[in-house]
């Protein structure tokens, strides 16, 4: 089962270009939308302040994985973690890798975020809640929920 | 990036990832497969067909059941298991806003890096 987030973009601009906006902490702040501390370093905690309008109030913390340049730029990090009120540092968190590929016209950027499976043995013995509900999305639209957009 | 809404608890979060683990496995993909025909099905039933013994398969529909994707009902001496779909649509709206959202930010990045 697929449950991982996908997406491929192609890019017109060069390989050298999309590298520095991906790794250069400001450069990724202003599209990430991040005011961010200092450069990424592989192995370090990243943070910052995110300056999304309207969650400016949420901090930014991700853990660099790796920085193989031109090639490949991961961190890890809490998906969906911006209450302020929740301490997200004891849960699992998930892993974003961007890669990039030359291309004859510019650049494709793939990226993955995986690692939604991942919970401490413990937990999947707790109860869930449970509802009625109809059976609405057929099994595949699970997998297709990674939308594979340009 | 804006990852907002009213799912952000940490219960919400493990339940996905849970439900994720609970599906990540050949064998339950195939029962709840089979259960999400909408018939409970009994253990026998499910176990005929397969090459895997009887107790094997209780222990996937066990991981199952602590997910929430499929409930065991009793019928007269036996007991039935039946599919629930709320975990799985729960799990694909969730994942569907964070897909939606990193189409957001990606499209911020081709703007940046195209001009």
């Amino acid at each position: 089962m697929n449950t991982r987030i996908e997406k491929r973009i192609e890019l017109k601009a060069p390989l050298s270009r999309v590298w520095r906006a991906l790794t250069d902490h400001r450069e990724f702040g202003q599209w990430f939308r991040v005011k961010l501390e200092g450069p990424f370093v592989a192995g370090q905690l990243s943070q910052g302040q995110i300056t999304h309008p309207g969650y400016e109030h949420v901090r930014w913390q991700a853990v660099v994985q790796k920085i193989e340049p031109e090639r490949l730029f991961s961190f890890t990090w809490h998906p969906y973690g911006i209450d302020p009120q929740v301490d997200y540092s004891k849960e699992t968190p998930t892993l974003v890798e961007f890669r990039l590929q030359e291309t004859p016209t510019g650049t494709v950027l793939l990226l993955t975020e995986s690692g939604f499976d991942k919970v401490p043995a413990e937990r999947r013995a707790e109860a869930f809640r449970m509802n009625d509900s109809g059976w609405t999305q057929q099994m595949k639209n699970i997998e297709s929920h990674v939308a594979q957009r340009q | 990036m804006s990852r907002s809404g009213s799912d952000s608890s940490v219960a919400k979060r493990r339940h996905h990832a849970a439900v994720c683990a609970a599906l990540g496995d050949e064998t339950r993909l195939s029962l709840v497969t089979t259960l999400s025909g909408g018939e409970p099905r009994s253990i026998a039933q499910l176990t005929g067909g397969s090459k895997m013994t009887r107790q094997a398969i209780t222990k996937h529909l066990r991981v199952l059941e602590s997910a929430g994707i499929v409930h065991s009902v009793r019928s007269g001496r036996e007991s039935r298991f039946e599919f629930d779909p709320q975990p799985m649509n729960e799990l694909h709206e969730y994942l569907g806003r964070l897909s939606a959202q990193w189409d957001q930010v990606l499209s911020r990045l081709k703007t940046l890096v195209e001009s």
